[in-house]
């Protein structure tokens, strides 16, 4: 059990700045992701708490202790890499064991951890096979496994669900989650860009982008209460519409957003009306795509098997409480539109 | 060479037939060069060994059997003679000669190679420039080598026996090249200077394959880095390693540029490869160095038959 403390952390890699001044605190036994694209700073802030990337400047805590100068193996961490790295040339067995020989433990202790980390991953029956007769799935348990036997106190994962089918992933996903309902005493840190897996796994999500933080919360705070243009834009699938120009203008601000499932079809009061350029039917989402006559389409999401054909005039009106405004700083303004003008 | 009796007879076989007459005609004249300059030598010096061809006569020769390699005739006292390359102790003197060089070259050229490769790829500033200038040994042609460490094994004006008075690791002059007992290790000591640098190229192509996780995933573990080197470097990195080693013993087991130039004529350095050209053209003993010849060519395909084979079953070893 550790409480994580990142405390004006910053690092820079010659003269680029990647993660600037952070300030974090990760609750013990919480599973906190890390989200943001590709190049925000997510898996070099992970690097930094397992350490295997120097601090440049700030300071590093678990439960109140400096982290700073010890090396990894006395951070009492454990680590899933995205590539597994896993030893090609030894079997399961010696992969989950590799770690703890160092350890000082006896080989009955270590066996029986290594059986017991195994057997809840459901693979103590590959124990002797080599990873390469393995399948994705099964390559990334036994990582998961390895990581497991250490009995870390803080457990990071990078990016481990990206080298994964998507079946898989949705499968494996759930077995993470499980693991973390089962290790209530170990703190997760899990690194991610795809926000479907921050929101499913998430006790906290943390956003970042250009190695700043753009917000902390919940999976719901961040999903109802973007405090960024980025944020709101970021979380959601598929992502919220951002109406700019006279409809914004409308709403007394920059930019308005709106959810696709917060849009609702009304023939009648519908303020906004468009025509159909495009539709998906995922079975039970059906989404539409109406030309509003503004640069990008404006989504909307409609329940179950509709039939609607392409040039259709629809009119759709949004759900009041539902409606995010933003300045033109990208940031939410939080008092109420005069709703009079909608 | 292929199959095509068996396949006329399926009618789903004509694109594969297709495919195998162009994949023929395409090797065609690869297959015809190296049946020239491969093959057809190999062949004619077999057959030579068994004549008694001499270099002044090469298509006169008459078959003689077995007596370049081994024969013998029982004088009239009950005394027996034997005779041949297999009871001839120069032709014994040499393959130990090149067997002690291959042994000790090779493990200590993979050896330090290794050791360079680990350095080569480790991160630092001017990286690229120390690779370029490791490889410096190996470009220079072994004939300017072998002559520029003549001089520097020079007994009189060399500039080794100069170092080694200076710091008073010798007494007096050595002949390095000369002295039976120091000719081999100076033989020895180029070719390690030499070839190195090759090996530790292939080597840390090797080490340039194992993906960086493996050695963070072990740094997080604690795993002490003698132990990652043997544990998981060695492992990793020993399928380039057999194909590097299997390289250089295929060339130091033919050994002769460097020998030749370095110490000439020397019993305790001439290799295979120096002792049957010297029957072959200097002692106008045509037939007999051709024997020697395909000992030679015998003994390496041995050798490497012998590596492949436990090779193989070291790395089965490593997988149950």
């Amino acid at each position: 059990m550790a409480k994580i403390e990142l405390k004006n952390l910053s690092k820079t890699f010659g003269s680029t700045d990647v993660i600037r001044n952070v300030d974090l605190t990760i609750n013990a036994g919480e599973l906190m992701v890390f989200v943001g694209p590709s190049g925000c700073g997510k898996s070099t802030l992970l690097r930094l708490i397992c350490g295997l990337e120097d601090i440049t400047s700030g300071a590093l805590l678990f439960d109140g202790v400096s982290m700073n100068d010890k090396v990894p193996s006395e951070r009492g961490i454990a680590m899933v890499f995205q590539s597994y790295a896993l030893y090609p040339h030894m079997s399961v067995y010696k992969n989950m064991a590799f770690g703890l020989k160092l350890a000082n433990f006896s080989n009955k202790e270590m066996e029986a951890r290594v059986i017991e980390a195994a057997k809840m991953l459901q693979i103590d029956h590959l124990l002797d096979r080599l990873p390469k007769q393995l399948s994705g799935g099964q390559r990334q348990r036994v990582a998961i496994g390895r990581a497991i036997v250490r009995d870390p106190r803080v457990f990071l994962f990078d990016e481990p669900l990206s080298n994964l089918d998507a079946s898989l992933r949705v499968d494996t996903r759930l077995e993470i989650a499980k693991l973390h309902h089962k290790m209530k005493n170990t703190t997760m840190v899990y690194v991610t860009h795809d926000q479907v897996e921050a929101m499913t796994l998430a006790d906290r999500i943390c956003v970042l982008r250009d190695g700043n933080i753009e917000q902390v919360g919940t999976p719901e705070e961040l999903y109802s209460h973007p405090k960024s243009l980025f944020v709101a834009g970021f979380i959601g699938s598929p992502k919220m519409n951002f109406l700019t120009g006279d409809i914004a203008v409308k709403h007394q601000c920059h930019t308005l957003g709106i959810r696709p499932e917060h849009l609702v079809i009304d023939h009648n009061d519908g303020i906004w009306s468009g025509e159909v350029v495009h539709t998906e039917n995922l079975g039970a989402d059906f989404f539409l795509f109406l030309d509003l006559g503004i640069k990008d389409p404006l989504v909307v999401r409609l329940d179950g098997q509709q039939r609607i054909p392409l040039g259709t005039q629809v009119n759709v009106r949004p759900l009041g409480e539902h409606l995010h405004r933003f300045d033109n700083n990208g940031l939410p303004i939080t008092s109420t539109a005069n709703s009079e003008t909608i | 060479m292929f199959k095509k009796h068996t396949l006329t007879n399926s009618p789903i076989s004509s694109l594969q037939q297709q495919k195998q007459r162009a994949a023929f005609w395409f090797l065609a004249p690869m297959l015809f060069v190296l049946l020239c300059v491969a093959a057809w030598p190999l062949l004619r010096s077999i057959y030579f060994s068994f004549t008694d061809t001499s270099l002044t006569d090469l298509y006169g020769g008459e078959w003689v059997g077995f007596k370049n390699y081994l024969s013998w005739r029982t004088l009239s006292s009950g005394r027996t003679i034997y005779s041949g390359t297999l009871v001839d102790p120069a032709w014994w003197n040499a393959v130990w000669n090149t067997v002690k060089f291959a042994v000790v070259s090779v493990t200590l050229e993979t050896i330090i190679g290794l050791m360079v490769a680990l350095v080569l790829n480790a991160e630092f500033k001017g990286r690229g420039l120390v690779r370029a200038a490791i490889l410096i040994p190996w470009a220079i042609p072994t004939i300017v080598s072998a002559k520029m460490w003549a001089w520097m094994f020079n007994d009189q004006f060399g500039i080794i026996n100069d170092m080694l008075l200076t710091v008073g690791l010798i007494d007096h002059k050595i002949a390095w090249t000369a002295n039976l007992d120091t000719a081999m290790l100076s033989v020895l000591i180029v070719d390690i200077w030499k070839t190195t640098p090759f090996m530790a190229l292939l080597c840390l192509a090797g080490l340039q394959m194992i993906p960086r996780d493996m050695y963070e995933s072990a740094k997080i573990d604690g795993i002490h880095p003698i132990k990652v080197f043997f544990q998981v470097t060695l492992p990793l990195v020993k399928p380039a390693l057999m194909v590097a080693v299997i390289f250089r013993t295929l060339d130091a087991l033919r050994m002769f540029d460097l020998v030749y130039v370095l110490t000439p004529n020397s019993t305790a350095t001439k290799t295979m490869s120096i002792i049957s050209r010297e029957n072959l053209i200097e002692f106008d003993k045509f037939a007999y160095g051709s024997a020697q010849s395909t000992l030679l060519f015998a003994i390496i395909a041995v050798c490497v038959a012998l590596y492949i084979w436990l090779g193989k079953l070291d790395l089965n070893g490593d997988q149950s």
